[in-house]
């Protein structure tokens, strides 16, 4: 890896994405909406302080996995990714520029979003607030991993965006969301324990609940970055230079 | 380039094909749709897995590390970004290459782009969006330019501009190596290779082939090389 050649890379990513407002917008408004309209609905109950923290960490991961999943596709499919290929940049810049683009994009994502939830909606946090963005970033660059692999395995923008319900609702039904995870059959029990989103949903869940969270979440999101290395590394198989 | 043998899917494109470019000449590489140009280039270039030979590029095997500054590549659909200015795309390309940022306003000269340096590329038109294409490779100053079909789409004058561009790189030392299947281009090049069904029909300078084949133009040549082909 080059550090030049990672950051002209994820400079040109930001600026295809800041060409783009309707996708800029919707990347800062959506996942305010869909909070305020959570805390409306679950207006009077303690539901909204439940769900509403660990759906800050569901909203980076979907909404990155689909924005890189649809990009890299388009990458593919233009020549683009076979020209690049081509000179002398890596395939660790290119991912290494795609996953620092998007995660500076869910940093921002993350403060807009966490502030809402906070200030606006009133969630109550017991842990540092901090920490919520952070898990929310590590998440984010997450959905970017994911979505770079599986964009392998897409030939079509179609194509593409069903894998969005594949791979993340099962993860956002077996996540703990919906149902405590130890509460669940024992197989899904299991099944659930090798699905990166239940970590997420866990250290979201420790932050509102527990003062003295560090430790917990730290190793959360350990696991979290790990499952991202791991779908980086894999998503690093699928670039080939040479092809048929 | 010596035995080079490819299969795309179950179809053998390249049967095994030896020849030579030299260095600092326009070498083009003529013939039909579907004969296994744009397979040749992709394999000079080290983007083709390939089934057999072996591909020396500037001393080194196609496709090395050490190659991939040297060799500027030219698909046939402009591989640029669309959702990107002209600058931005240049700019880019040229931070890969390690280009200095001057390099940026050079090929844009080049390929008679400087007025639409801002325009994003899916606003320019086909022909202006392939000349942004041809201008990302040329940053850097690549040793080796390998143009699949630059000159498609483009109107005659545009298309003498261009000829006239490759000709000057070649005399500063360039090798240049563009396909195309408009046999009057053949005129412009110092060597030329015709590729039909995968099979090499001529590898040899315009004069020669004229000389060879006793036809008035290119085009009659290529015919007469077929007829020849067939009744062997």
């Amino acid at each position: 890896m080059n550090p030049r050649l990672t950051f002209a890379t994820a400079r040109r990513v930001l600026l295809q994405v800041r060409g783009d407002h309707r996708t800029l917008a919707m990347l800062i408004a959506v996942p305010c909406v869909l909070i305020g309209l959570l805390a409306w609905i679950f207006n009077g109950t303690p539901v909204f302080d439940k769900i509403g923290a660990p759906l800050l960490g569901v909203f980076p991961f979907v909404v990155m996995f689909l924005i890189t999943s649809v990009a890299t596709l388009r990458e593919r499919s233009s020549g683009t990714l076979e020209r690049l290929l081509s000179t002398p940049l890596g395939k660790g810049d290119f991912l290494g520029g795609y996953a620092l683009a998007f995660g500076l994009l869910a940093v921002v994502q993350a403060l807009v979003a966490t502030g809402f939830a906070i200030w606006v909606c009133g969630l109550a946090v017991a842990g540092p607030g901090s920490l919520l963005v952070v898990v929310a970033v590590v998440d984010a660059v997450l959905g970017t991993a994911t979505g770079l692999f599986v964009s392998a395995f897409a030939r079509t923008e179609f194509q593409a965006v069903q894998f969005m319900p594949a791979f993340v609702l099962p993860q956002f039904l077996l996540c703990g969301l919906l149902v405590p995870r130890n509460g669940l059959p024992h197989v899904l029990e299991l099944l659930s324990d090798v699905l990166p989103l239940s970590y997420a949903v866990d250290a979201m869940r420790t932050l509102t609940t527990q003062v003295d969270a560090a430790g917990d979440v730290g190793r959360d999101v350990a696991i979290v970055a790990a499952f991202a290395l791991g779908a980086i590394a894999l998503g690093s198989l699928t670039l080939r230079r040479r092809t048929p | 380039m010596d035995g080079l043998h490819v299969f795309r899917g179950s179809r053998e494109v390249l049967p095994g094909i030896s020849l030579t470019v030299p260095r600092g000449q326009v070498v083009g590489l003529l013939g039909p749709n579907g004969g296994g140009k744009t397979t040749l280039l992709r394999s000079i270039v080290g983007v083709q897995i390939v089934a057999g030979g072996t591909v020396t590029v500037l001393g080194e095997p196609a496709g090395s590390p050490g190659l991939r500054a040297r060799v500027g590549y030219v698909t046939q659909d402009a591989s640029v970004y669309s959702d990107l200015t002209v600058r931005a795309n240049l700019t880019y390309f040229a931070a890969l290459a390690g280009a200095p940022r001057t390099d940026v306003d050079r090929v844009m000269e080049a390929v008679d782009l400087a007025a639409d340096v801002n325009t994003r590329v899916d606003r320019l038109s086909g022909g202006q969006r392939s000349r942004v294409s041809l201008a990302a490779a040329l940053i850097g100053s690549p040793e080796l330019l390998i143009l699949d079909e630059p000159t498609v789409g483009l109107d005659p004058v545009l298309r003498r501009d261009l000829w006239g561009l490759f000709r000057r790189l070649a005399d500063e030392g360039t090798t240049m190596l563009v396909s195309s299947h408009v046999m009057d281009e053949a005129t412009r090049c110092d060597r030329l290779l015709l590729l039909r069904e995968g099979r090499l029909l001529a590898d040899d300078s315009p004069a020669g082939l004229l000389d060879r084949t006793g036809a008035p133009d290119a085009e009659q040549a290529f015919f007469a090389l077929i007829e020849a082909e067939a009744a062997a």
